[in-house]
């Protein structure tokens, strides 16, 4: 654990509305966190926006999307009134984000090596060559055997978990101070899972950034994480550290706790979340 | 006022979700499309044309005053005016009615067209994808074979040796139009081959009539019956085309290509002949290839 | 008294060039009334194991015995009725344009059954939702609710097995202790036989008695639910399985990390069946 101190990104009161055919649907609903030089997970089940609150960070929503806030402040950027143009240099670059499946973030027609050495020219303007030995050396970095041979690799030749591996050192290369991970290991087998989060774990560690780890399995984010937000059609219902977990005040947060099968807590049925409309009411 | 309020709470009913009945959640989805193509002007415009080149057909003798047949030489070549709307042929026949009776002919030709590709070609394409292996080799090199010919071409050859006349006409247009609707049909069966509805089906004991007629054709049939929409255009142009040629309608029944095609000797003095023709098959055609994509649009199951 | 026994299970997909052997010989025995859970990780071969026993995969070798009686490749109407699939995928495994009523209404027509609109209403209310639903389109209701209607379409034939592929991995945390909840009501009440394929090590532990691990096509261990609740499973690959039940596990980070990753390295190309 590490000491949090001046938080990365803060964001008050952030709201984000769509408008449909029938109406204004509110996807995040004043909504204020903060992220420092932690792990923070963000855990909800789906419609709970979470991975919305994941994208308004770094302004990735839908052009119709309405986002309000009173303030969103990244380091030193004013997330709400920055232009696009400072947006793109600090997407990828000082934010970094990986997805859930790197099939659909990695480019199909282009070799693993390929794709990684463009994001290093783009980002340190170095020759092919310096860009190529970067490149291997950030496939050693997370741990790939056989980086020269990977470096040949297309997307389609590479498993879920090294393809992820290989996400996330696009993404170090530029050397952010935040990681929005939305559902990194979701399609990953338990065993692949433990190792691309280790070399997560052990880059946020030794680099000292933060993370926003967005999930619906609460035993993986309350295992990873230091600090876990829930949340609940679009609000935050409970913010909470993880160890503290079992004393979580909130009813949903207690609810989803004791709706999970867990093999230490054996138990004949499940107790079924009894949704609250008190809890829709801010 | 009360007629205002009955419309509406009609539509409230149709609108509804909370289905109580079968018959209910039919006629929702039926009023939902309906919705839908008044949503989109430019299908709605091809749907009134086709609706009124459908009403003009059936109305032919009520909005007609003279006999598409009967022939007046002392009346020839006459040029539009109040008494020929029109104008008149070679043969001194009104135009006008020889056009709305020739609506009759093409519809009764698209239509039939229509009706025996549908079911033939469906049939042979679902059954080339759900089968697989070597009923789908030789089913699709059948039908590659006929895809290869140019459709006019075809339609000539089926034609010119069958000999003339309206049903040989619709016998090779339709020999001509199905090999499209097999491939499409096969393709939408592979999509749904394998889906996890279709292997529940199979697992309790459903034979491939079964998964083809009730699983398959209800996924399949919103982008046949585009397709075939978007065909009339051709199947009406490949008419008009084997009646210039003289094949098909033959003299004296009226049929658009056919007027059009006699009309061309005259076409400096009686413009009329070949040009109103002409503009009816373009107008009819047109509806079509309107209607027909907005149909994709309501019907396409990604828009859903 | 045993209703699923399997002999040396082979399953293969495709042939000459392309075949492979994604199940290589597994044999089990299901007693009646009893949860048979089936774990592993993708590409273990755990649903086509399922899949085998349900119909769907007709290139197997081997034995097997339903309920006293040999299965071959090609089964009965009242063979197939005899155990029933639940599949993973709520949003696909009922036909789009069919009201759940004509969903629910089609294994009857197949079998010839008396009395339908009885045995809709009992299924629906079996799987707790309301009568109105059979005029309901699958898009008008929600993940778990499909899947409600996905279980009472395998019950309708009342089968003796049911056959779970992930029944709840699509499914919220929330929603799907209630789907289990309702496996678990429904075992009971009807006396039926569970065949459970998960990768989700708490859910099989929490609903079956005993647990098939698999790896590579093969059984690594058959572990019973005491032996996986108190800790006490012998192959190191059903440890690892357990403890990644538990969630991310933190190592000393150095050291213990390249041990793992050296130990557990997947072969990078990887063809997942």
């Amino acid at each position: 654990m590490h000491k949090i101190s001046d938080p990365i990104l803060t964001v008050e009161n952030m709201s984000v509305e769509f408008p449909t055919l029938s109406g204004v649907v509110t996807a995040v609903r004043n909504v204020s966190f903060t992220v420092g030089r932690e792990k923070v997970g963000i855990i909800g089940e789906s419609g709970s926006g979470k991975s919305t609150t994941g994208r308004a960070v770094m302004r990735l929503q839908p052009p119709q999307a309405i986002v309000k806030a009173n303030r969103m402040q990244f380091e030193d950027v004013d997330l709400l009134t920055a232009t696009e143009d400072q947006m793109l240099s600090v997407r990828g670059r000082r934010i970094a984000m990986i997805l859930q499946d790197p099939k659909y973030s990695l480019n199909p027609v282009m070799t693993v090596g390929e794709q990684i050495s463009e994001t290093v020219i783009l980002h340190e303007k170095v020759s092919r060559k310096e860009a190529r030995a970067r490149t291997i050396s950030m496939l050693e970095r997370v741990k790939i055997r056989d980086p020269q041979r990977v470096f040949d690799l297309y997307p389609h030749e590479v498993s879920g978990g090294m393809g992820q591996r290989i996400m996330i050192s696009m993404m170090l290369i530029a050397s952010p101070s935040l990681i929005i991970a939305d559902e990194p290991t979701s399609a990953l087998d338990v065993t692949v899972r433990q190792q691309v989060l280790s070399i997560l774990d052990e880059l946020v560690v030794e680099r000292n950034i933060g993370l926003i780890f967005v999930s619906h399995d609460l035993n993986l984010v309350r295992s990873f994480c230091d600090r876990v937000i829930i949340m609940y059609a679009g609000r935050i219902v409970e913010t909470i550290a993880a160890a503290d977990l079992d004393n979580a005040q909130h009813p949903y947060t207690r609810g989803l706790l004791n709706a999970l099968p867990s093999l230490d807590h054996p138990r004949d049925r499940l107790e079924v979340l009894r949704r609250d409309p008190k809890w829709l009411e801010n | 006022m009360t007629q205002n309020s009955s419309f509406t709470s009609l539509h409230n009913w149709l609108i509804n979700e909370e289905f109580t009945s079968t018959r209910q959640a039919r006629l929702h989805k039926m009023y939902v499309a309906w919705l839908s193509l008044l949503a989109n002007p430019l299908a709605f415009t091809g749907f009134l044309v086709v609706l009124s080149l459908i009403v003009v057909a059936i109305l032919a003798p009520a909005i007609t005053s003279y006999d598409p047949y009967s022939q007046d030489l002392s009346r020839a070549l006459q040029p539009l005016s109040w008494q020929h709307w029109f104008g008149t042929d070679e043969f001194g026949r009104d135009v006008y009615t020889r056009l709305v009776y020739g609506a009759r002919t093409t519809l009764y030709i698209s239509i039939l067209v229509t009706i025996i590709v549908a079911p033939i070609g469906f049939l042979i394409g679902a059954t080339a994808g759900y089968l697989g292996g070597w009923v789908d080799i030789v089913l699709m090199r059948i039908t590659d074979i006929f895809l290869s010919f140019p459709s006019l071409v075809l339609a000539l050859a089926f034609s010119a040796s069958l000999g003339p006349g309206i049903e040989n006409a619709v016998i090779a247009i339709a020999l001509t139009v199905w090999p499209p609707i097999a491939r499409l049909a096969r393709a939408e069966t592979l999509t749904f081959r394998n889906a996890d509805f279709v292997v529940a089906a199979e697992l309790q004991g459903a034979g491939m009539i079964r998964i083809l007629v009730r699983h398959i054709v209800p996924l399949c049939a919103p982008s046949v019956v585009v397709r075939l929409t978007l065909n009339m255009s051709s199947i009406i142009l490949t008419a008009a085309g084997l009646g210039f040629l003289g094949l098909g309608a033959q003299p004296p029944m009226p049929e658009w290509g056919a007027m059009a095609a006699s009309g061309r000797q005259y076409l400096l003095d009686a413009w009329w002949l070949t040009t109103i023709p002409g503009v009816a098959i373009l107008t009819v055609s047109l509806a079509f290839n309107l209607l027909g994509d907005g149909l994709r649009d309501i019907l396409d199951p990604r828009n859903a | 008294m045993s209703m699923i026994t399997v002999e040396h299970l082979a399953v293969s997909y495709g042939s000459g060039d392309t075949l492979s052997r994604v199940v290589q010989d597994v044999s089990f025995e299901v007693a009646r009334g009893e949860a048979f859970g089936l774990v592993g990780e993708s590409g273990c071969g755990k649903s086509t194991v399922l899949g085998a026993l349900a119909g769907r995969n007709k290139q197997w070798t081997g034995s097997i015995v339903i309920d006293g009686e040999t299965i071959g490749q090609k089964r009965s109407k009242s063979q197939l009725a005899k155990q029933q699939m639940v599949f993973q995928d709520p949003f696909g495994s009922i036909h789009p344009r069919h009201t759940i009523g004509r969903t629910l209404l089609e294994p009857l027509e197949i079998h010839g059954k008396d009395r339908r609109q009885e045995r809709v209403e009992k299924a629906l209310s079996d799987v707790g939702l309301p009568q109105n639903f059979r005029y309901r389109f699958p898009h008008q209701l929600s993940g778990g609710q499909r899947q409600r209607v996905a279980i009472a379409r395998a019950l309708i034939l009342e089968p003796s097995i049911l056959l779970l592929d992930e029944p709840t991995s699509a499914l919220d945390v929330s929603i799907q202790a209630e789907i289990l909840n309702l496996l678990k009501d429904l075992r009971e009440r009807e006396t039926l036989t569970y065949i459970l394929v998960s990768h989700d090590l708490a859910v099989v532990a929490h609903l079956c008695d005993r647990v098939a691990v698999m790896q590579d096509g093969g059984f690594v261990e058959i572990a019973d639910k005491r032996q996986l609740t108190e800790d006490k499973v012998t192959h190191p690959y059903t440890r690892t399985l357990v403890d990644g039940s538990r969630g991310y596990v933190h190592h000393n980070l150095r050291a213990d990390a390249d041990h793992a990753l050296s130990s557990l390295e997947q072969p990078p190309v990887r063809l997942t069946s």
